[in-house]
C-alpha cells in the first residue's frame, strides 16, 4: 500500500507470530501482520479456522497462547454480539452506548443504515441483519481509527451489503484501518487478503501441543 | 460512563421498572402471607419464629435475581463493548453490585413492614429485624454477584447459583436471626463485617470471573 505519514501517531495495528487456541485444539500459529492507517486487511478462512478467535484476541479481549498484539489508536468490535437491551427499543438501547460514548450517531448514518423506521422497535423483534446494522451504527458514532469487523456482512441483503462496504472503504480512505474477518467476498479498493486456514498446525504439530 | 451505566443496570434491574424484577419482594411478602396457614395463627408461636421467618424469606428472594444478573449481559456482549471503551471488569461489577443490592436491599426493607404485621412481629424485633436486613443485604447482593459471575458460562448455572448461594449465606443468616433470639443488637455488627468484607471482595472476585470466562 502507499506509504502513510509514519508519525508515531498514526494508527497501527500488528500481530507477530500469533498463535491462538480454543479449548485444547491450536487454530492457527506463526501469523504475523500489520494493518496501518488507510488499509484494511480481509481474514478469510472456512467455519472454525479461528476468524472470531483472531479478532477477539486482536481486541485485547483474551490473551492468545503466544505471540502477541501490538496496537495504537482506539479500537470499536463490530461482531455477532452488539451488546443492545433486548427489551429495549432500538433508539434507547443506541441512546445508552451514545452516553457511554459522549456521542451520538448522527442522523445521516442512521439514514443511511436504514434504521430511522426501527427505532421505536424492541430490539428483541429486530432480524439479525437489522441489530448488525445498529451495532454498525453504536461503531461508527464512535469515531475510532481501528476497526475489527467479524462477519459485517452476514444476514444482510444486497442493498445492505453495498451500504456497508461503502463505509468500511468510507472509513480505511478517510485514514482509518480496518481488519474484517468475513467468508463473504468483499469489493474494496485496495483490500489485502490473509487466508488463516495457511496458517493452520499441521496435524503432527498439533499433537505435539 | 459510570453514571450512564448504573442508570442502565438500575433500569434493567429496579422493581416496577418492568421485566418482573419485583418477583423477589412478591415471593418475600408470600412466604410471610404463608407461614401464618402453615403453622397456624397462634401470636406467640408466630412472634417468636416470625423474625427467623423473614430472614429466610430474604435469603431465598435473593437468590432470584442471580440468573439474569450476569450472563445475559455476557451472552448480549455488553461487558466486552465496555472493556473496549476503558472500562475494567471491576468497575463494570463494582456498578453492577451497587445496582443489584439497591434494586433488592431496600425494597424488600420496606417489605417487612407489612411482613412484620402478617407474623405478628413487635417492635423491638421489628427494630433488629430492620437493622439485620440493612446490614446483611448488602452481603447477601455481594455472594449473589460473585456466583452469578462464576457460573455465567455453566449451562446449569442458574440452579447450581441457588444452591451456591444457601451455605455461603449461613454466617449472616445465624448472625443476623441470632440477634432476634436474644433480643441484642451486638451481633448484628458481625453482620456488618462480614458485609463490609463480601462487598469489598466481590467486584474483583466477580471480575475475574467474567474475564475468565472469556478465555474458554
Amino acid at each position: 500500500m502507499q506509504a502513510q505519514d509514519s508519525s508515531p501517531s498514526a494508527p497501527y495495528l500488528a500481530a507477530s507470530s500469533l498463535a491462538c487456541r480454543r479449548g485444547d485444539r491450536l487454530l492457527f500459529r506463526k501469523l504475523s501482520f500489520i494493518v496501518k492507517a488507510g488499509e484494511a486487511l480481509h481474514i478469510t478462512g472456512a467455519n472454525g479456522t479461528g476468524k472470531t478467535t483472531l479478532m477477539r484476541a486482536a481486541a485485547g479481549l483474551t490473551t492468545p497462547y503466544a505471540g502477541e498484539v501490538e496496537r495504537d489508536g482506539e479500537l470499536g468490535l463490530l461482531d455477532e454480539r452488539p451488546a443492545l437491551d433486548l427489551d429495549q427499543p432500538l433508539g434507547k438501547a443506541l441512546e445508552f452506548w451514545a452516553r457511554v460514548d459522549g456521542c451520538a450517531a448522527p442522523s445521516e448514518v442512521l439514514g443511511a443504515l436504514g434504521l430511522h423506521g426501527l427505532l421505536e422497535v424492541p430490539v428483541r423483534y429486530l432480524s439479525t441483519g437489522q441489530r448488525k446494522r445498529a451495532g454498525l451504527a453504536a461503531l461508527l458514532s464512535r469515531e475510532v481509527p481501528i476497526w475489527l469487523l467479524d462477519e459485517p456482512l452476514s444476514g444482510l441483503d444486497v442493498a445492505a451489503i453495498e451500504t456497508v462496504t461503502r463505509l468500511i472503504e468510507a472509513h480505511v480512505k478517510g485514514g482509518g484501518l480496518a481488519l474484517i474477518a468475513s467468508h463473504q467476498r468483499l469489493d474494496i479498493e485496495g483490500l489485502q487478503t490473509l487466508e488463516l486456514g495457511d496458517y493452520a498446525p499441521a496435524i503432527k504439530e498439533e499433537e505435539a501441543f | 460512563m459510570i453514571t450512564a451505566l448504573l442508570k442502565r443496570d438500575l433500569a434493567k434491574f429496579f422493581p416496577f421498572a418492568g421485566g418482573g424484577a419485583s418477583l423477589p419482594v412478591m415471593f418475600f411478602i408470600a412466604v410471610a402471607m404463608l407461614y401464618p396457614f402453615a403453622v397456624g395463627p397462634d401470636v406467640n408461636i408466630l412472634s417468636r419464629t416470625g423474625g427467623g421467618v423473614v430472614w429466610i424469606a430474604a435469603l431465598l428472594a435473593a437468590i432470584l435475581p442471580l440468573e439474569k444478573l450476569v450472563a445475559q449481559d455476557i451472552e448480549l456482549g455488553f461487558f466486552d463493548q465496555l472493556r473496549l471503551r476503558g472500562l475494567t471488569e471491576e468497575v463494570m461489577m463494582a456498578v453492577r453490585l451497587v445496582a443489584h443490592w439497591l434494586s433488592f436491599g431496600p425494597p424488600l426493607i420496606l417489605a417487612t413492614f407489612p411482613a412484620a404485621a402478617l407474623l405478628a412481629i413487635d417492635g423491638p424485633t421489628l427494630h433488629l429485624l430492620l437493622l439485620g436486613l440493612l446490614a446483611g443485604t448488602p452481603g447477601l447482593a455481594a455472594i449473589g454477584l460473585m456466583i452469578a459471575a462464576l457460573t455465567a458460562s455453566l449451562r446449569a448455572g442458574a440452579a447450581l447459583s441457588g444452591l451456591m448461594l444457601v451455605p455461603l449465606a449461613l454466617p449472616i443468616l445465624i448472625f443476623g436471626a441470632g440477634a432476634l433470639a436474644r433480643q441484642d443488637s451486638a451481633s448484628l455488627g458481625f453482620v456488618a463485617a462480614i458485609s463490609l468484607g463480601l462487598v469489598a471482595m466481590a467486584p474483583f472476585a466477580a471480575g475475574a470471573a467474567i474475564k475468565a470466562a472469556r478465555e474458554v
